[in-house]
């Protein structure tokens, strides 16, 4: 099967790509890059299906690297099936799936049936994370090495942080060996226990209790010095204040091997906006304030912060209709993640597309150390067309089967209108196929 | 004029206009306890529902009473008896009385924001009761009552409010009704119990009490609760008695006309004495008394009386 995109604006980071051109796509491989003249005759012929991607941005296929997809064990919240659906909508063609699930993904059998369940059910490509300790307790370390041979591209204990420093150490080391990076979940637990929102004048305010932003910090200096000590491949998931984003840059700066990532809920929303209690403002780690939006806005541009992803965390009304502090945290973030970009950075300048885009391809595929993130010649066709001026609120018409987002009612600009994964169209005009 | 929401949920969400309002609409009523009979008509036909998720005696009493001296009809809930305890939500339980058709609910929560969750599900008037940590607003009220009858005025009044400001909803209110109403408010109590950032509430943290206790008017004492220690929030509570407990020994350099005030219930020898509580500048039990005054006027503005209707 033939596939031309054409007149599309290509942006691609890796290739240091952005002109206007047609794309050529055959058996799921992207085959010619260029201006249409330039393509032979016979390789466009009637039977190949054309994209007319005029006036829209073409993006090697979007890396989510950093989802929630809650299969198995709570399949009410959000499957495979539809977390790969709500990938598919919101532009991404690649996403991986943390591995807090019940039973937690600790095991070659739990990397198995995910990547078995995908390859049935899913429309987009998965990639499994492994924990770092069995059943995510912090105290032994799980089978990393199997499930690397298994097909797991990182490792976490995400959602909990893994306390004790020893361990942490030796999963470092250990990981080192597989080129596998171990994402942290940075928050000490003494420090942040019982809290439910960023601690300060609003906490005070509002009653709550707050986790200090040092409970992160202290965390994130902690894992740099024990990358530091191991020479393994830190990732720092979901990092949110001004002085993570300032360890960040000095570790950067000592070569030490890091990198990290922010989620668009960090740089858009405060915590003035728990105001109300609407508890889908209730996130871990918690909305911070415009100064720390600030930081991470620079660190985004300076390049100290690597990627961008969605910590997409499905939670039904049931669980989420509550007094603030009974609701769990967390939020759903595929589908609005790409226009929160687009309005909050492009938009606003503070990234350039170019930048923007690498932040969800080729950064996290080179963490990851995936073949994916490039529109090059005979890389997999998976390709992702953005539409920067198509305008929209959002309602809250979701792929995903969770609706807890609280973004539902604004109005932003710059949504994904096609996502191709293998050559294959998984959704078209902003509508899955 | 007349209160401009139809839920009282804190004081941060009152102006001064409306905080006047409700005071001068409490004296009257109040001068209705030295009657015999003590019931006036003006929410006759109307249903309140106490809605109480945390054990209260004072308040739900104290609001069961406004209530029924106003002439309304009153319904008792409480989370051990309610469908609470087979847990059902609160939204649900909301809807639940939406259906009933009550007119008012008063809330009593532990948790912060409880009263809003009920404001936005329903249209009934909600009165927040104290909820977790955040706000108490009639006690707010009903301590700044006391002090405006006391003293005449609240404005340029000195105000320290003692002990543990970090979970007590009772300060909260204090701090933003008396910020308003013109009042100098400082906080006062071990470090570890004031709340991060309260100084840009308006207030003034001190750690001795000694070094201020000569300039204040009016000194606002919290109740120190034994869970705290374990928590390590402070070592034991008789260094905490002798560090900041009110004695007479420390009010030897107080003003003579101190108003010493305390939300109840007490731990006596503990944040106060007994002689404290029992002394001539105590008003602790006048307290109660305004409280009963400060709930009518509050579900009397909130059913859209105003203060003209009242006096007429």
């Amino acid at each position: 099967m033939k596939l031309v995109i054409r007149n599309g604006r290509a942006v691609d980071p890796k290739n240091k790509i952005d002109k206007k051109v047609d794309i050529l796509i055959e058996d799921g491989k992207i085959v010619k890059i260029g201006e249409s003249p330039k393509f032979r005759p016979g390789d466009v012929t009637r039977s190949t299906i054309t994209i007319d991607a005029t006036g829209k941005v073409v993006t090697p296929g979007l890396i989510d690297m950093h989802t929630h997809l809650r299969e198995p064990g709570r399949e009410d919240e959000e499957t495979i099936a539809s977390g790969t659906r709500a990938a598919a909508q919101g532009g991404f063609t690649s996403i991986c799936c943390m591995p807090n699930t019940q039973p937690v993904v600790d095991s070659v059998s739990g990397v198995k049936f995910i990547l078995t369940t995908a390859s049935q059910e899913g429309i987009v490509n998965v990639y499994p994370v492994g924990s770092i300790t069995k059943g995510r307790k912090g105290e032994e370390l799980a089978e990393i090495g199997k499930m690397r041979i298994a097909g797991i591209v990182g490792i976490s204990d995400d959602g909990k942080p893994v306390m004790n420093a020893q361990i942490m150490r030796r999963a470092l080391e250990y990981a080192k060996m597989f080129n596998l990076p171990v994402i942290s979940h940075c928050e000490d637990l003494n420090l942040s226990t019982g809290g439910v929102m960023n601690e300060g004048f609003t906490s005070t305010v509002l009653g709550l209790k707050g986790i200090p932003r040092q409970a992160e910090e202290i965390m994130v200096a902690r894992d740099i010095a024990l990358a530091e000590l191991t020479g393994g491949k830190l990732h720092l998931a979901h990092i949110t204040t001004r002085g993570s984003v300032e360890l960040v840059r000095q570790a950067k700066k000592k070569r030490i091997k890091v990198t990290c990532e922010t989620a668009p809920h960090y740089f858009s929303l405060s915590e003035e906006d728990v105001r109300g209690y609407d508890t889908n403002t209730k996130i871990n780690p918690p909305l911070r304030t415009k100064d720390d939006i600030e930081a991470l806005c620079e660190g985004l541009a300076d390049g100290t912060i690597d990627c961008i992803v969605s910590d997409h965390a499905p939670h039904l009304d049931v669980e989420k209709d509550l007094e603030y502090n009974m609701a769990p945290f967390g939020i759903i973030g595929l589908e609005t993640m790409v226009p929160l970009i687009i309005t909050n950075l492009v938009g606003k300048k503070i990234l350039n597309l170019n930048q923007a885009i690498a932040k969800m391809t080729v950064n996290p595929a080179n963490i990851l150390g995936l073949e994916k993130g490039a529109l090059s010649i005979g890389s997999d066709a998976d390709l992702t067309i953005i539409d920067l001026n198509l305008k929209k609120k959002i309602d809250n018409e979701f792929s995903s089967q969770s609706k807890n987002s609280p973004f539902i009612g604004m109005e932003l600009k710059g949504f994904p209108v096609a996502t191709i994964v293998g050559g294959k169209m998984v959704m078209e005009d902003g509508k899955l196929v | 004029m007349r209160l401009k929401n139809k839920d009282l949920l804190g004081l941060e969400y009152l102006d001064r206009e409306e905080i006047n309002l409700i005071l001068e609409t409490a004296k009257p009523f109040k001068e209705l306890f030295t009657r015999s009979v003590k019931k006036v008509p003006p929410l006759r036909g109307k249903t309140v529902v106490l809605l109480f998720y945390e054990p209260s005696t004072r308040t739900r009493t104290s609001f069961e009473l406004a209530a029924k001296r106003l002439s309304a009809d009153v319904l008792n809930i409480s989370a051990s008896t309610s469908s609470v305890a087979k847990g059902e939500s609160l939204i649900d339980t909301a809807k639940t009385l939406e259906a009933m058709k009550a007119d008012f609910v008063v809330i009593r929560h532990s948790m912060a924001g409880a009263p809003q969750i009920l404001a936005r599900t329903i249209s009934a008037s909600i009165v927040n009761a104290g909820d977790g940590t955040h706000e108490h607003p009639t006690q707010g009220l009903l301590d700044m009552f006391t002090i405006w009858e006391k003293k005449g005025r609240l404005s340029g009044l000195k105000v320290a409010i003692v002990g543990d400001i970090l979970h007590s909803r009772v300060a909260r209110s204090n701090i933003w009704g008396l910020n308003k109403m013109g009042a100098k408010v400082y906080v006062v109590g071990p470090a570890t119990l004031i709340p991060p950032r309260i100084e840009q509430m308006g207030v003034k943290i001190f750690y001795d009490l000694d070094e201020i206790i000569d300039e204040l008017d009016v000194i606002n004492i919290l109740r120190i609760q034994m869970e705290r220690q374990k928590e390590n929030l402070f070592p034991s509570l008789r260094e905490y008695n002798e560090i900041f407990g009110v004695t007479d020994e420390r009010l030897k350099r107080a003003k003579k006309d101190l108003l010493v005030m305390h939300p109840g219930p007490m731990n006596r020898g503990i944040e106060i004495s007994s002689s404290v509580a029992e002394g001539s500048r105590s008003v602790i039990t006048e307290q109660v008394t305004n409280g009963i005054a400060v709930r009518m006027a509050v579900l009397y503005l909130l059913a859209g009386g105003d203060k003209r209707g009242m006096k007429r």
